[in-house]
């Protein structure tokens, strides 16, 4: 981003991270999949692990149980260990 | 231009606060307000060029610590100041004044925390003297204390929202008003020193004749005070006083200072009558003191009002000094205003107005 303002406050509470640069190419990484839980969500990333799997890349697949419930924190770190980029769906 | 130049080619390295970033598709001022930087009305979003002009407004040094601000006592910088006058919408000429005012705020006898943090309506009242005002393009004269003036709104407003941003000081958090007031955005506004007969306030407060100052007030405002038909000084004083002993409640004699902006027409009938500044403040006193009998506490079910103890004396609604006489106002209208003080001025030596010179 090349937008800014200057902060006005006195600084004590923590700003949001800004969000990482996507990465130049998708070669060598390994792609997350990660199922929020909606009830048609399988339909929809079986159909984009193949098309991932085609062009040779490295897919992982993660979900949670119901998208009424936020991930847990164990569960997003799993993600963020193993997996480069992500991909977060929802299919109804 | 040059702020342009120094924010393209340095990055706005001059510049200490950190950034918050945004998106291209993000509108800055919504950023502002989902920051909480702003005060419920819109402010200006302060970017690197914008506060490089408002720091050319002073030859303060950006990092100079000019104080810690309540409630939370966070150290405040003149950059910190420039960003919270870019927001109020300030101009760079006015930074010596806004500077003077949070100083004067900063004075332990202003207890500005305990401004903030009252559940009363109080929050600083700012009225500028000397040329500065002239020079900045302040308003003493038609709607003085109403909107329209650059000058006067958002000097009042950069105090505020120095205190919210830069101390935590936020409206329900540490701000505990009950019900608050209009003149927490902002109350500020210039003397009207044509008369060159009138003693200006910041020469009754001790500085010399032409020098600019500011003189912050814990109060608010405003409540009006009409009287079309007296005619005598003594007459009107005694119309006034009647206005300025129902401050608070009648009975109650804890609100013990006011600003008392007096205009024009009313003061042509002290004018001609020869009474001047001290006369009239001495004569508002006086007419304030009541028996203590007629403010008793209890009487006809109203429980507000002074212990039976007092039934025999003479109970002053104010201080000795407790009511600064403020010249402004247009020519027309026999219409004064009263500003009244906080409860808490009941303490007189805890807590005082401050006067401050302004350095440019």
């Amino acid at each position: 981003m090349t937008n800014w303002l200057r902060d006005p406050t006195a600084e004590t509470s923590s700003l949001k991270r800004a969000r990482r640069a996507p990465p130049p190419s998708l070669a060598g990484l390994t792609v997350g999949l990660f199922d929020i839980g909606k009830t048609r969500s399988d339909e929809f990333f079986n159909r984009v692990e193949k098309r991932f799997v085609e062009r040779g890349l490295k897919v992982k697949r993660y979900g949670k149980p119901t998208n009424s419930k936020v991930a847990t924190p164990e569960n997003v770190q799993k993600v963020a260990d193993e997996a480069d980029v992500v991909v977060i769906g929802l299919s109804d | 231009m040059a702020e342009r130049l120094e924010a393209k080619h340095r990055g706005g390295t001059a510049l200490a606060a950190r950034k918050v970033e945004y998106g291209d598709n993000d509108d800055p001022e919504e950023i502002c307000f989902q920051r909480g930087w702003a005060d419920g009305l819109p402010v200006t979003p302060p970017t690197d060029v914008r506060v490089l002009r408002m720091l050319s407004g002073t030859k303060r040094r950006p990092d100079e610590t000019i104080g810690k601000i309540p409630p939370y006592l966070a150290d405040c910088t003149i950059e910190k100041v420039a960003i919270n006058a870019v927001l109020a919408g300030c101009r760079p000429e006015y930074m010596p004044v806004l500077l003077a005012a949070l100083e004067a705020a900063l004075e332990p006898v202003f207890t500005l925390h305990g401004v903030l943090a009252t559940t009363y309506f109080s929050s600083p009242i700012i009225i500028v003297n000397g040329p500065v005002a002239r020079r900045i393009g302040m308003n003493s004269g038609l709607n003085a204390l109403g909107q329209g003036n650059r000058a006067n709104a958002t000097i009042g407003r950069a105090l505020n929202l120095i205190v919210q941003n830069v101390g935590g000081g936020r409206p329900g958090e540490a701000d505990r008003a009950t019900l608050g007031a209009p003149s927490k955005y902002t109350l500020c506004f210039a003397e009207d020193e044509s008369d060159p007969e009138w003693e200006p306030l910041s020469v009754s407060r001790g500085f010399p004749r032409g020098a600019s100052t500011v003189t912050l007030f814990q109060g608010h405002g405003v409540e009006a005070v009409v009287d079309q038909k007296s005619r005598t000084p003594e007459g009107l004083s005694r119309s006034i006083g009647s206005s300025l002993v129902k401050i608070g409640h009648t009975r109650l004699t804890q609100s013990a200072r006011a600003v008392f902006v007096l205009s024009p027409e009313h003061y042509a009938i002290y004018r001609e009558a020869g009474w001047d500044r001290k006369r009239i403040e001495r004569a508002l006193y006086e007419v304030t003191i009541r028996p203590g009998r007629e403010i008793l506490a209890g009487a006809d079910g109203i429980g507000e009002g002074v212990p039976a103890s007092r039934a025999d004396e003479m109970v002053p609604k104010f201080h000795e000094d407790g009511l600064m006489v403020v010249r402004a106002g247009g020519r027309a209208g026999l219409f004064s205003a009263i500003l009244p003080g906080w409860l808490a001025g009941r303490n007189r030596l805890e807590l005082q107005p401050v006067t401050k010179q302004i350095r440019e």
